[in-house]
């Protein structure tokens, strides 16, 4: 049974390959294989987690040595797969997620006439997630890390004809570099600290090393995740990212590659929890990031970028739930899973919004279309529900209990934490109301686009709306499945571990407070558009409000603080390098060059000349022996 | 005979030598006033040999025909197969090497 894990990632990696290869005789079905080969992984993962589920809690984890990729001397590194509770979570994620986006995007690119390469990107994509996910060293790890960080680059800047979607997927690709420099740091330090960087050797020595090591190593997975979960402070490249097709933006920036840092922190929750100083480093990056993401989103007209806005600040939930340690890692990992169903379900719904308005994203150029996209709205206003926390929703019990755990860190770190959780959720209800007003409700604020064809608002081909039904139910039922006797926490605990927190509140109160937080945000939201008429034209807006539609200013801060330094030292070392080495150079070449043209004129090619100089030197050489003589 | 007269003339002889190579352009020319040298230098060494009263000398003026004579067989062998390819004698006309 074991031998299905590594055709688990060889049937997209293969789709991929036949897709890219096979030239334009797949044009008109390649779509279908990519799609069947992601179903087909789906179902090999099912397999592989119902073959799971039948065995002891003890024997659940698996591994699958494929062969050895480089042996040289004491290093050693496999490729070798592990299959454990986390890993078929995020494989059942990734697949079952991926297949259904593999179906959207049949419909929602069906007259894209690159379709066949970017269902080969897709299934790329798929594979390099799955690789990340089932390397059982960091190495191999790293091998999906950069695959997922290609795929994304080449799928974001799919329309490279539009030059702001090839700077995004530049830019995302830079940005994730950093992230991924200390991820390849943190494997050297690890590989100089225990010899090894697989995963059983590394976590079992964890405990002789030196907290400081520790600490250096967590730290630098804290950077590697910060670049592919798109944190603060390598937060800038997600909301660029929304350049490329829709179908993307819901598979790769929200239900799989920005997950890559939360399963990495939980993965190394042997290192994280014994270095508490990183551990506080996570905290506060997750912390920064949820507020920092629900702002950005309450801002944007884009409705793509409020939902990348909204991604951030909930990955944010997440790897703060992860930096909390034992109490929250079960938790970050139930909550990415109930928000990979709902914010798929979003931007798929979101894509179907824009492929009935003629690929118009303004939020304030919609309004009114429930009654025309009736199957989108509904699945809509479910992934709507969910992530604002409704009451018994998916996003009810996977945030609150994130709450609780932050509470249970205890202290004046606990309250604080919690607050920032709390704030959050009002805050994600306020912009997620927002724009479902914007988008269903109110009156039409229809505008033609560029070539003045006015929008014919219609339903979406079956093909999307059949994935976007699917999350639904996701959205609507995943958490309460997965609380049923805090069955998912029992599932994850042997990796991950488990501490009950001590909450100062009851768990009944959390949820009250939370719920009461959403309300409240709703109300506010409901207050600001639903009440009034939205104009067309985006107001000037406060200072916040202004600074907000500029991500926060991040993009000017690093432009002032990275970038303009950055070329002014190139610039620099530019002057150096042509007026003064390259000088130097020049010069002595065009010295010598002149000095050997002149020399040159001595060689005339006539035998006399010669002979008149051996003459002339003999008679020196004769003169001056008989000289020497006579003194 | 005073044997430093003999000196004198190869003396002579060696300037002439020297003369006609500079001076001159035809190769088989050039090539007889450096055979002119080579005797002068082979008077010079007879003549030695006489005033010091050993066989030196003679000894040396053997080696130089020997050498002179390989030297007449390469030289006049190369001087022919120019004057075949390229129709003249002149020296100055094998300036091919310079740039």
């Amino acid at each position: 049974m074991n031998s299905l894990i590594p055709l688990l990632v060889a049937a997209p990696l293969a789709g991929a390959a036949l897709l890219l290869l096979g030239g334009r005789a797949l044009d008109r079905f390649g779509h279908w294989i990519a799609t069947a080969l992601a179903a087909l992984s789906c179902a090999f993962g099912l397999v592989l987690f119902f073959d799971m589920l039948g065995r002891d809690t003890e024997h659940r984890a698996v591994t699958e040595r494929l062969f050895s990729w480089i042996p040289v001397g004491g290093f050693r590194a496999d490729v070798s797969f592990q299959l454990d509770q986390l890993s078929i979570v995020f494989v059942l994620l990734i697949t079952g997620v991926g297949t259904l986006i593999h179906l959207y995007s049949v419909g929602y690119m069906a007259h894209d006439e690159r379709r066949r390469r970017f269902f080969a990107y897709l299934n790329l994509f798929l594979a390099a997630m799955l690789i990340l996910v089932l390397a059982d060293n960091y190495l191999l790890l790293y091998v999906g890390w950069e695959g997922v960080g290609l795929a994304s680059y080449l799928l974001i800047g799919f329309w490279q004809h539009k030059p702001s979607a090839a700077t995004a997927a530049k830019k995302a690709f830079i940005v994730n570099r950093v992230g991924d420099m200390g991820l390849s740091i943190a494997i050297m330090l690890m590989f100089a600290e225990f010899g090894s960087f697989a995963f059983r050797p590394v976590f079992s020595a964890a405990g002789d090393a030196s907290e400081g090591k520790l600490t250096a190593i967590a730290l630098m997975l804290l950077l590697a995740a910060c670049g592919k979960s798109a944190q603060v402070p390598l937060q800038s490249w997600l909301g660029d990212a929304m350049e490329g097709p829709t179908p993307v933006s819901a598979l790769i920036h929200a239900a799989t590659m920005v997950t890559a840092g939360v399963y990495l922190i939980t993965r190394s929750a042997s290192i994280f929890n014994l270095a508490p100083d990183a551990q506080t480093a996570v905290v506060v990056v997750g912390a920064v990031t949820l507020l920092f993401g629900a702002i950005v989103g309450c801002a944007k007209d884009d409705i793509k970028k409020a939902l990348a806005g909204s991604t951030m600040s909930q990955i944010g939930y997440m790897i703060m739930a992860a930096g909390l340690g034992p109490i929250g890692y079960a938790f970050a990992i139930m909550h990415l899973v109930t928000h990979g169903f709902f914010k798929a379900g979003l931007f798929l719904g979101a894509g179907s919004v824009m492929h009935g308005m003629n690929d118009e994203v303004n939020m304030r150029h919609y309004g009114g279309l429930r009654k025309y996209m009736p199957w989108t709205f509904a699945t809509f206003m479910a992934g709507y529900l969910a992530i604002i926390g409704f009451p018994f929703l998916s996003g009810f019990f996977s945030k609150d209990k994130i709450i609780e755990a932050a509470l249970a860190k205890g202290g004046t770190e606990g309250w604080i934490l919690g607050t920032c959780a709390l704030v959050g959720a009002a805050v994600t209800a306020f912009y997620m109301t927002r724009v479902v007003l914007l988008t269903f409700f109110g009156e039409k604020r229809w505008q033609p686009d560029a070539e003045g064809h006015r929008p014919h608002p219609h339903e979406s081909p079956r093909t999307m709306v059949i994935p976007m039904v699917v999350l639904t139910f996701g959205s609507l039922f995943a958490g309460g499945l997965f609380s049923l006797g805090d069955s998912f926490l029992h599932f994850l605990e042997p990796v991950t571990g488990h501490e009950e927190g001590h909450a100062p509140l009851s768990a009944f109160a959390v949820s009250a407070i939370a719920t009461v937080c959403m309300a409240a945000g709703v109300g506010l939201a409901w207050l600001k558009y639903g009440r009034k008429p939205v104009p067309v034209q985006a107001p000037r807006g406060s200072l916040l409000t202004r600074a907000a539609r500029r991500d926060l200013l991040q993009d000017d801060f690093n432009h002032a603080v990275l970038v303009r330094p950055g070329s002014a030292l190139a610039a620099t070392l530019v002057f150096f390098d042509s007026k003064g080495l390259d000088g130097f150079v020049n010069g002595l070449a065009a010295a010598i060059g002149g000095l050997s043209g002149r020399l040159r004129r001595i060689q005339t090619g006539y035998v006399r000349t010669y002979a008149l100089s051996m003459f002339g030197g003999t008679l020196v050489l004769v003169a001056s022996t008989l000289l020497m003589r006579s003194v | 005979m005073n044997p430093v007269n003999y000196l004198y003339l190869a003396a002579l002889l060696f300037t002439i030598g020297a003369s006609g190579v500079l001076i001159r352009r035809n190769a088989i020319v050039l090539f007889m006033c450096v055979e002119l040298m080579l005797n002068a230098s082979n008077l010079a060494l007879v003549t030695f040999s006489r005033m010091h009263g050993n066989l030196d000398g003679q000894i040396l003026a053997f080696f130089t025909m020997v050498v002179a004579a390989a030297e007449v067989v390469v030289g006049l062998a190369i001087i022919v197969s120019i004057f075949r390819t390229r129709h003249s004698a002149s020296v100055d006309d094998s300036n091919l090497m310079k740039l």
